[in-house]
């Protein structure tokens, strides 16, 4: 089923949940910055939680369906974009993400998922390394998609329980475990709002407020660093590392985001806020066996509302 | 060795340190010692300058419940003691790599020589004359950091980066020197272009390069580059 881009939207790019197994090739394991958005948008009209989906960027695009389908938009919330729910588009039936109400990145998953080959294991765009996803590009205006044709039955008109959802904010405060370098900053990171930079994007959250001045110093050599590594460089302006960040750093560690916390990070936009906590391995392991419960609940509660023909 | 959290998913094990750090061939035989022993949950292990990360799925680590990454560093620990961790690496390949030095592929040849007081011709038999070995991939997919550049060809990175290096750029970074595999922003001193890919995306594995290969360039004409294939 063809779906047809209307207007492209700021960079919409097709993402999955990521490959796995290509860091030492220097290749990120990339897919949704958001992958509880992209795993809900999934659920949400009957998908495998995996499926490609597109991952919509602070202006949305303009989508026609040639076909009747069933899709689902989570995430960041635009106007006249139903979120959190599954929504019937008619054939001949377009979408068009408004203006953008909160958060940054939507997630648009259409039942059956969308037609892209996978490259390295993985059906997420690298735009650093141009592949995957649509043409290992951000989509353009005129780009025509394809979805895999499936039929779904879904019944009753509802939406999901908003307390499932992380705490979605523009000032959100994120967990956060020390780093190797955490001692050598002290308490500067715990202590005020960061705002966030327009340079952030796929790769890092680059970060402005209380500057971190580093107590040692000389280099460090580079180490493999992970999405949610908190960077210091010698300007004292944090770094945050996002899915398709580079596979190596070399700046001081002072911490790591718990994965828990990825989707709140995601969901910043230019001009939002962080503040950072402390927390710990443990902690975060604790946390995120507690999300993947009540993603196993969510899904076990639509599996009666949606149902496969 | 000593082993620190890199967030709830990874674990960085930095190994002992003689001086100036653990050997290229030690970290290499110990994340083959990781790699070889197929512990499922491991989805990643990236060496690099004396570390080695395992990268790991915390669901898959339950045997003691809430401590999954005390379960990831005794199984590091344990893939330490095996036989051969410690032993010889696997033996690198030597890789001969095209290099069109100068010109408009190689925009700060003249800029290093005239750093390093030589000419930019003897600056290009300077690099061709070495062999490297490499040392980590990185930065980008497929980005091989290579140890051994000679002295005399020691440069400072560029004061503001490159915004767009175009793929194939040969370039020198301090005491190191390497290959951008794809078009990507860059702050090293490009000095020429290869027309081999090292990244192929279509290939297992698509980077050409893995640490403990050896390198040589080998100087190509602007003619040679062009009609490369």
């Amino acid at each position: 089923m063809d779906v047809s881009v209307v207007r492209a939207g700021m960079q919409t790019t097709v993402q999955d949940l990521g490959r796995r197994g290509h860091l030492a090739e220097g290749v990120p394991a990339g897919g949704a910055a958001d992958p509880f958005a992209l795993r809900v948008a999934n659920l949400l009209v009957g998908n495998a939680e995996d499926l490609p989906a597109l991952e919509v960027t602070l202006i949305g695009p303009e989508l026609e369906f040639a076909e009747a389908a069933w899709i689902a938009v989570c995430g960041a919330r635009f106007e006249n974009v139903p979120a959190w729910r599954p929504v019937r588009v008619e054939a001949g039936g377009r979408i068009r993400f408004g203006k953008r109400l909160q958060g940054c990145r939507a997630y648009l998953s259409i039942a059956g998922g969308f037609d892209v080959e996978p490259v390295m294991g993985g059906r997420g765009t690298l735009l650093s390394a141009g592949i995957g996803g649509f043409q290992g590009r951000a989509l353009r205006d005129l780009d025509v998609l394809r979805s895999v044709r499936s039929e779904r039955n879904l019944s009753g008109h509802w939406s999901i329980d908003e307390r499932v959802l992380p705490h979605y904010s523009p000032e959100p405060t994120v967990r956060v475990i020390p780093g190797a370098h955490a001692e050598e900053f002290g308490e500067a990171l715990y202590t005020g709002r960061f705002g966030v930079c327009a340079r952030s994007n796929r790769m890092g959250i680059r970060l402005e407020g209380p500057r971190l001045a580093r107590a040692g110093s000389g280099d460090l050599v580079s180490t493999a660093v992970a999405p949610g590594t908190i960077q210091v460089p010698p300007d004292g302006n944090p770094i945050v590392l996002m899915v398709d960040a580079q596979t190596l750093g070399g700046y001081p560690r002072v911490g790591h985001v718990a994965s828990v916390d990825f989707p709140l990070l995601a969901q910043l936009a230019p001009g939002d806020g962080v503040r950072f906590s402390r927390t710990t391995v443990g902690e975060a392991h604790a946390l995120a066996r507690a999300l993947e419960h009540r993603i196993a609940l969510l899904h076990q509660g639509l599996s009666e509302k949606v149902r496969s023909r | 060795m000593k082993l620190e959290p890199l967030g709830d998913s990874a674990v960085l094990a930095t190994l002992e340190a003689g001086n100036g750090g653990a050997s290229l061939a030690r970290v290499l035989s110990f994340a083959e010692a990781v790699v070889a022993a197929k512990r499922p949950g491991i989805t990643d292990v990236v060496p690099a300058y004396g570390t080695v990360a395992a990268f790991y799925d915390p669901s898959r680590f339950t045997e003691a419940l809430g401590d999954a990454y005390g379960e990831v560093c005794r199984f590091l620990e344990s893939c330490a003691g095996r036989p051969g961790a410690a032993g010889p690496a696997p033996a690198g390949r030597l890789l001969e790599v095209p290099v069109c030095y100068g010109g408009i592929h190689g925009p700060d040849l003249e800029r290093v020589a005239e750093l390093c007081k030589v000419s930019a011709g003897e600056a290009a038999s300077l690099h061709a004359g070495a062999e490297y070995l490499v040392h980590a991939i990185g930065f980008t997919p497929g980005f091989p950091y290579l140890g051994g550049l000679p002295e005399a060809l020691r440069a400072p990175r560029r004061d503001t980066p490159r915004a767009h290096v175009p793929a194939g750029s040969v370039a020198i970074g301090g005491s190191q020197t390497g290959v951008y595999p794809v078009d990507s922003p860059g702050g090293w001193q490009i000095i020429g272009r290869t027309p081999m890919a090292l990244f192929r995306p279509a290939e297992t594995p698509a980077a050409l390069l893995r640490p403990g290969d050896r390198v040589r360039f080998r100087a190509i004409s602007p003619q040679d580059f062009s009609s490369w294939t």
